[in-house]
């Protein structure tokens, strides 16, 4: 519950920076809007559908109003409401970061516990390579590699759009395999420190099997650190699905945005990132609230339980 | 590092000296630096390397397949890859530099003072920097592109602002955990301002972690910003930047794959350098694991 009451001052600022960027806007917001040629009274339209002509305070506050009931106001663009456009959109964004979030921590847990038990092998030392590839290949430029492979040469998988399972297949892994990488390598090196301890010992010298000690007695307690790293993992999956979603024309959240800051319709910016980080914030909370299950020593009694 | 002193007659190896010696026999983190030294070597001596012009096109060779002439190629306009793909190195490079560096000359001394204050302005901006990070990865350099409108320069200042957080957190956390040794206490204890402590006595005892981070950072800027020109956010058309060469690139992808491979494989290579250099590092500026 404490948990709760601390997002709410975070969500707080957020929205004060969304309200703000458009007012950040060097010269005036509304000229930027309405374009260069727009005539004057346009301009003047648009400075008061968008309340530019009354104080700030005021400003923030109807802004804030609209927002508590769900009104994000107007695409300049296409003139449909915001919450509409973004709404329509958002399960398909949803739909492809959670499989990317599949792929990541199905493959980058199963990486790091080979690794793990079989430390400095030829096994593990191929993995980690991959790990770090996998880190520092541009996701755009892996999905453009897979989809001249998938798609061109062997015409396995549909190159672009969404619609049937296999669409899915191409943007889920590219988009999932930096963090695939990034949680192997963590996975890995926790693994390797519960490895270590007292209680595995004890455990082995219980007689149990190998088997039972990794997965189950280990295994538990390696992936606390592992869960901070996919719940974080999924602010690198949001921002990332921007550019997985534009290389293959996936008609979600990202492509909005970015359609929107080229056309500059800064309602449909304002609102984007609003959801986007929103929902960033929840699954952190989300995860938060995992650790007391994962480890039940974890208890969030004082209210300033972060290091 | 008792024994050493008794043993031998060369004075005591500096903590500089170890993290080299370890860095050293570090085959992968040796590897990154080759990298990184190969492109930072191509990047300044770039018109000095007798390439064609990157800007010079010729319309009749476009999209020409890798050549002895032209070993990357010739892109959609007949320019030549290769020498695109080095002046690209010049602009990813100065741009990573400059982003990290932006990040860290306001993250640094705002995180150290933070930390060394501690009470109500530790606070304030702990709470701003939540704020900051609760933005989901590349969003937060999206929203300052946004604000400052699209461009080379834009992008190098947004991503700077982006990484701002993550500097102030780290100098706050460095700086909690060596401000109360002794000699911190010695330097106030002789009358040292708090300016002069923080900066003189405390930041240097930090610089291991943040060495390491910006390490990190130059890869993460070179990533992002690649990412934001394939977006059209970046640099524009004739500059030979990496990610927007790639965004023009992948419209050819079915007959002239050399346009999308090379610029992605150089991204690839140096952001692969920098970070097993700051893997490297991280090795061997933290004394917790030198022992192991």
């Amino acid at each position: 519950m404490k948990r709760l009451l601390l997002a709410i001052p975070v969500l707080f600022g957020v929205s004060v920076l969304v309200f703000a960027m458009i007012r950040l806007i060097p010269g005036c917001p509304a000229v930027a809007m309405a374009g260069v040629h727009a005539d004057a009274e346009f301009i003047e339209q648009v400075r008061r559908d968008l309340g530019l002509d009354r104080g700030l305070p005021e400003q923030y506050a109807m802004f804030l109003g609209d927002l508590l009931r769900g009104d994000l106001g107007r695409s300049t663009f296409s003139g449909r409401p915001v919450l509409r456009e973004v709404a329509e959109r958002f399960p398909r964004t949803a739909e492809l970061t959670l499989a990317s979030m599949g792929v990541a921590t199905a493959v980058g847990v199963a990486a790091g516990i080979i690794s793990a038990t079989r430390q400095y092998s030829a096994l593990d030392n191929l993995g980690m390579v991959a790990a770090l590839a996998g880190v520092a290949m541009p996701v755009f430029w892996l999905g453009l590699m897979l989809q001249l492979l998938f798609s061109v040469e062997l015409g396995w998988l549909p190159a672009t759009g969404r619609g049937t399972v296999t669409h899915l297949i191409l943007p889920a892994l590219t988009l999932g395999a930096a963090s695939a990488g990034i949680v192997a390598r963590m996975t890995r090196s926790s693994m390797l420190e519960v490895l270590r301890q007292d209680f595995i010992v004890t455990a082995r010298s219980k007689g149990l099997a190998e088997r039972v000690v990794v997965y189950r007695h280990a295994l538990k307690n390696a992936m606390i650190p592992v869960v901070t790293i996919v719940g974080l993992q999924v602010g690198t999956l949001l921002g990332g699905a921007v550019l997985t979603e534009t290389v293959f024309a996936w008609p979600g959240l990202g492509r909005l945005l970015v359609g929107a800051i080229l056309a500059r319709d800064y309602p449909v910016i304002q609102g984007g990132v609003l959801l986007l980080t929103v929902t960033f914030v929840m699954v952190n909370l989300a995860v938060d609230l995992f650790y007391v299950y994962l480890d039940p020593r974890i208890r969030y009694v004082s209210p300033r339980g972060e290091a | 590092m008792k024994e050493d002193k008794t043993v031998t007659s060369t004075p005591a190896p500096t903590p500089a000296r170890l993290a080299m010696r370890s860095l050293r026999r570090n085959r992968a983190a040796m590897m990154g630096l080759v990298i990184v030294l190969a492109f930072s070597l191509a990047a300044a001596l770039a018109p000095l390397l007798g390439l064609p012009d990157p800007y010079g096109a010729s319309l009749v060779h476009a999209l020409e397949s890798p050549s002895r002439e032209h070993p990357f190629g010739r892109d959609e306009l007949g320019r030549d890859l290769l020498s695109r793909v080095v002046y690209g190195a010049r602009i990813s490079l100065t741009l990573g530099l400059i982003a990290m560096a932006i990040g860290g000359l306001v993250g640094v001394p705002v995180g150290a003072l933070s930390g060394y204050y501690g009470g109500r302005f530790d606070l304030i901006v702990q709470r701003l920097v939540d704020i900051l990070l609760a933005f989901p990865g590349t969003l937060l350099a999206i929203v300052v592109v946004t604000i400052l409108g699209v461009g080379l320069d834009n992008v190098m200042i947004a991503i700077g602002i982006a990484s701002i957080p993550t500097y102030v957190r780290l100098a706050r956390g460095s700086v909690l955990s060596v401000k109360e040794i002794g000699y911190v206490a010695a330097a106030r204890a002789v009358g040292g301002g708090d300016r002069r402590i923080v900066f003189r006595h405390i930041l240097p005892n930090c610089l291991g972690p943040l060495i390491v981070q910006s390490t990190f950072q130059i890869a993460t800027a070179i990533l992002w910003a690649a990412g934001l020109g394939f977006l059209g956010l970046g640099a524009q058309a004739p500059t030979p930047e990496w990610g927007t060469m790639l965004s023009r690139g992948r419209l050819y992808m079915r007959v002239a794959p050399h346009l999308t491979a090379y610029p992605g494989l150089a991204i690839f290579a140096v952001v692969l350098g920098f970070n097993l250099l700051g893997d490297g590092l991280r090795d061997a500026l933290d004394p917790r694991l030198r022992k192991v």
